[in-house]
């Protein structure tokens, strides 16, 4: 560990590969979004397009509402810095940065929980109807999908013995493919919270802001300029982050295991690929699938946490004494 | 280590002690309370020093010939376990007496209020330290007892209401069943280890058959004063009632000492664990620990939503000791050590968050004399800093990093993760599922604490006394500022604690976390750094670098004004919304009351007549399922025997000449 720590060009990596995950994010909403409006035969938005809203919105003068009070001010930094400090630990390009010891995948939940704390409450602070029933709706989701993130992360922690993501990453690299049930739960678990987690279709429709069963752009109804891009840059790094999180603990090739610059560059292509992979299949299921009814979201829920659990257990009856 | 110095100030506490109970009573009336209140910080502190004192190795004992029976003395053992419990205890206190003469400033001139208040806060400290402290099963009982009576008291402080009546002999009640079941469970490992001296008990040899029988009794008897599932009933009503000082107390210290006594007799006292009890513990942990937090979403009424809480933060800390049990029982003694500093950390976290939430309820109450959450709200505005530090404390309840709540279940996380190292499946199996729970739990508690937050602090007030709500004294401030420092501490700086805490392994199984500390300070690594590791001063240091930067950077913007305007409300209200439209307490859970619909006694009724009303009522479960059916049997078996009540004194004294010849058979 001491080693790992005191190397300034490992923690310069980690800086660096916090920035990046920082600068795609927009990319992976556009893709989505590009993707998406193509399947639906409309041309779409440049790639380009979040970040030139982002730009916008940062010019703009901020609005607060006269009901609030220095909680709803504070809340974006709180909400945009905790999902940054999630990002900056969960491995991008290469494993073993030392970032990764900061904090574990159950850290890693908390920051999450975090960052909604605080924005469940800023979407109370006006006290307007829609801010209240954003806040109780992603109580609900959370609370149901929190524990099912965890014990899905826990079953691939178990069998790598570590709850360190840089650690479960490299274990999963070392044992090459092998086919576990428990895998297949766990991958399934994830999947279900990923799309509960980032407000996606068929729980939530980011696309929409008058629809009495959304959730997250009711919280965030109130706020505008700087604030709101704040959130919504929250909201972006949050899909990356839960993209990033699939596609390298379950699909982990191509990820960097020393910091040479042709195996890092190997890292960014592949991971890359995957995120394009995965934000086609999203583009795909928000197309085909309709969004549900509040309370059917439960059961989707329910869902994942069963499988989660299921993979958990299936890990430690069937896996761990064979 | 015998350290004189430690011995001196535990008794320099007791006797403070005594002082300010004696001082309540005759004390003068003039600023009494002060005086009062000046005392019991002094002799908090020095228990608090006392604690530390043995924690870091310097320990004491005393044997007292001139207390107790001519064969049956008295002692106190101040050893690392009890010094832990013992600085928890003073801490606690200490952060009440500053709160103390503030908070009571409206009995200032009620000498009886007063004076009864202060009598039985004094004696229930006493009585807490005291059961910390005794080193023998006789001291033991009379000082839980003290405890027990002392607190019942305090709840019963406004009698008028009948409701609190009934509440305080509930409290009462349960608390005598709970002391006759460890009374029993003593009676076990005294018969066995020939005398009633913890020490003789340590030597007693017993079959695991009467083990389990005496781990059985604790364990109830405990349980019930720790409010486990289902024998919690009297928490809810007991702690609301009190004064708000002293629920601070109870639920903080109180049940603690409950924990200290279970893992006292359990731990110390049995020695050779068995992990069908592990199992036992560690189900009923998690289903105390999901239930509370369910029922105390439906609360509306703050000091019982808190209550509540207290039944679910007990079950983590049984969790915690469950996992302890199971893997120390399958000779894992590392994983089972995590697991009791796991439950050692959590009770420490819920002392100070819960103590610090109540102290905050004890605010709102004092200023605008309102319990209920739907009568609430803007109250962030009208009392800042008791609007900081209560956001402080559902932080460290809700379990979000950096704080201290977090800590302590990430700690009880590491311990279920390492279930794979068991042998057999039952355990393997149970353990992630009580891992779920725990999960599920903590995403429900920041669910109740958001509820409690927004609908008490933020907006607007929705009744007139809180609409003037003022801000809180400085006394009272000062309070709930310590405690609230100490939950950022205690969350940022887990290593430090982890150091102290490892005493209490040391001296129970010779076996501590020396891993866990191994990387310096920084860096949390419960078993080894590559299982897990966590840098809580790093996320703190980065959270506030992000902010900075972008407060900077945005500071730089060409437009950085920020203009004050109307709520938008997707262009809904005309005007400003009123405060009747903001969502309410009952409204926010209202899903998840939706859900978990079953676990609840649920009675909604809408009635339509010129204006719809909606009525709620969430009773508890464990009411129809458990006291009413044993209260049934009691009544049934009471009517069987009842026949031997005639009325008649030849019968009666029959029945006793029977009895004495009985008795006399048996132990001839």
């Amino acid at each position: 560990m001491a080693d790992l720590l005191n190397s300034p060009a490992a923690w310069g990596l980690a800086l660096v590969q916090g920035l990046l995950f920082l600068l795609a994010a927009p990319l992976l909403t556009a893709w989505v979004r590009r993707v998406k409006a193509r399947l639906q035969n409309r041309r779409g938005a440049p790639l380009l397009q979040p970040y030139r809203d982002l730009y916008k919105l940062f010019a703009k003068e901020a609005m607060v509402a006269r009901t609030t009070s220095g909680l709803f001010l504070a809340a974006p930094y709180i909400v945009f810095g905790s999902t940054l400090l999630a990002g900056a630990v969960v491995p991008l390009l290469a494993v073993n940065l030392p970032t990764a010891a900061i904090a574990d995948v159950i850290v890693l939940a908390g920051f999450f929980a975090l960052g909604r704390f605080f924005l469940t409450l800023a979407g109370m602070d006006a006290g307007t109807a829609f801010g209240g029933m954003g806040a109780s709706r992603e109580m609900l989701v959370s609370a149901l999908a929190e524990p099912a993130l965890l014990m899905a992360v826990f079953t691939l922690a178990m069998t790598a013995h570590s709850t360190n993501l840089s650690s479960v990453v490299a274990y999963q690299l070392d044992a090459g493919l092998v086919l576990r049930p428990s895998y297949l739960f766990a991958l399934l678990g994830l999947v279900l919270v990923a799309i509960a987690e980032t407000g996606r279709i068929p729980v939530d429709n980011p696309a929409t802001h008058l629809e009495l069963t959304m959730i997250h752009e009711a919280m965030i109804l109130e706020y505008s300029g700087r604030h709101l891009a704040l959130m919504e840059g929250a909201a972006q790094l949050k899909l990356m982050i839960y993209g990033v999180l699939i596609s390298n603990i379950f699909f982990p090739w191509g990820i960097a295991t020393e910091f040479t610059p042709a195996a890092l560059l190997l890292g960014l292509v592949a991971i890359t690929a995957k995120l394009a992979l995965l934000g086609v299949l999203l583009a795909v299921a928000e197309t085909v699938l309709a969004k549900m009814r509040l309370f059917r979201a439960p059961e989707f829920l329910n869902m994942a946490l069963l499988f989660s659990v299921l993979g958990l257990l299936s890990h430690v009856i069937l896996e761990v004494g064979a | 280590m015998n350290s004189p110095i430690v011995l001196a100030l535990t008794h320099l506490s007791l006797v403070l002690l005594l002082v300010a109970a004696l001082w309540a009573v005759i004390g003068p009336q003039a600023r009494g309370r002060h005086i009062f209140f000046g005392v019991l910080l002094l002799a908090s502190l020095s228990a608090l020093v006392a604690g530390l004192g043995a924690l870091l190795g310097h320990t004491a004992s005393a044997e007292y010939p001139a207390l107790g029976l001519p064969w049956l003395h008295w002692h106190l053992t101040l050893d690392p376990l009890a010094g832990f419990f013992l600085a928890l205890i003073g801490l606690i206190s200490t952060a009440v007496s500053l709160y103390g003469p503030d908070y009571l400033l409206e009995h200032r001139h009620d000498r009886t209020a007063l004076g009864h208040l202060g009598f039985f806060t004094a004696l229930f400290v006493l009585g807490m330290e005291l059961v910390v402290l005794a080193g023998d099963a006789f001291a033991f009982m009379v000082a839980w007892e003290l405890m027990s009576l002392a607190s019942y008291f305090l709840v019963v402080f406004r009698h008028e209401q009948a409701a609190n009546r009934r509440a305080a002999f509930l409290y009462l009640l349960m608390a005598q069943i709970g002391g006759l079941f460890i009374l029993l469970g003593f009676g076990v490992l005294a018969s066995f280890g020939g005398g009633f001296a913890f020490d003789a008990m340590r030597e007693a040899v017993l079959s695991p058959l009467w083990a389990s029988v005496a781990f059985g009794l604790a364990f109830v008897g405990f349980g019930m004063k720790a409010g486990l599932v289902p024998l919690h009933a009297w928490l809810p009503e007991a702690h609301p009632v009190a004064p708000s000082h002293v629920s601070a107390l109870m639920s903080g210290v109180m049940l603690k000492v409950a924990v200290y006594g279970f893992i006292r007799f359990v731990f110390d006292l049995i020695g050779d664990l068995q992990w069908q009890w592990g199992v036992v513990v560690l189900a009923v942990g998690s289903v105390s620990a999901l239930m509370g937090v369910l029922y105390a979403l439906m609360q509306h009424d703050l000091k019982r939503l808190l209550a509540y809480h207290s039944v679910e933060n007990i079950g983590i800390i049984f969790i915690g000791l469950g996992l302890g049990i199971i893997f120390l029982a399958s000779g894992q003694p590392l994983p089972g050590v995590l697991g009791l500093v796991a439950a050692l950390y959590h009770c420490l976290n819920h002392a100070l968050f819960k103590s610090l939430l109540f102290l905050g309820a004890g605010a709102i109450l004092h200023t605008s004399h309102e319990r209920d959450l739907e009568r609430m709200g803007g109250l962030l505005r009208r009392m800042p800093w008791t609007g900081l530090f209560f956001l402080v404390g559902c932080l460290s309840i809700s379990a979000l990093p950096p704080f201290n709540g977090f800590v302590s279940e990430w700690l009880t996380f590491q311990t279920a993760l390492q279930a794979w190292s068991l042998e057999g499946g039952v355990m393997r199996s149970l353990i992630p599922i009580a891992a779920a729970m725990l999960a599920l739990t903590g995403a429900l508690a920041a669910a109740c604490f958001v509820k409690v937050y927004g609908v008490a602090f933020l907006w607007q007030a929705r009744s007139r006394p809180v609409r003037r709500a003022r801000p809180t004294p400085l006394g009272m401030r000062l309070g709930q500022g310590l405690l609230a420092l100490l939950c950022l501490l205690a969350g940022v700086f887990p290593t430090g604690l982890l150091q102290l805490l490892d005493a209490v392994p040391q001296q129970l199984f010779g076996q501590g976390l020396t891993e866990a500390t191994a990387h310096g300070w920084l860096w949390l690594t419960p078993l080894s750094a590559r299982t897990a590791s966590y840098a809580a001063p790093i996320v703190v240091i980065a959270l506030a670098a992000v902010w900075l930067l972008g407060v900077w950077w945005l500071r730089r913007l060409a437009v950085n004004r920020i203009r004050v305007y109307d709520p938008w409300d997707c262009g809904f209200a005309s005007s400003i919304p009123r405060p009747s439209m903001q969502y309410t307490a009952t409204a926010f859970t209202q899903p998840i009351r939706r859900i978990f619909g079953v676990l609840f006694h649920l009675d909604e009724r809408v009635e339509r007549g010129e204006e719809i009303r909606y009525q709620l009522q969430v009773g508890d479960r464990a009411w129809g399922l458990f006291y009413q059916p044993v209260e049934r049997i009691i009544r049934a078996a009471a009517r069987r025997i009842g026949f031997l009540q005639s009325g008649q004194v030849r019968v009666y004294l029959g029945g006793a000449l029977m009895t004495l010849l009985v008795l006399l058979w048996l132990i001839s």
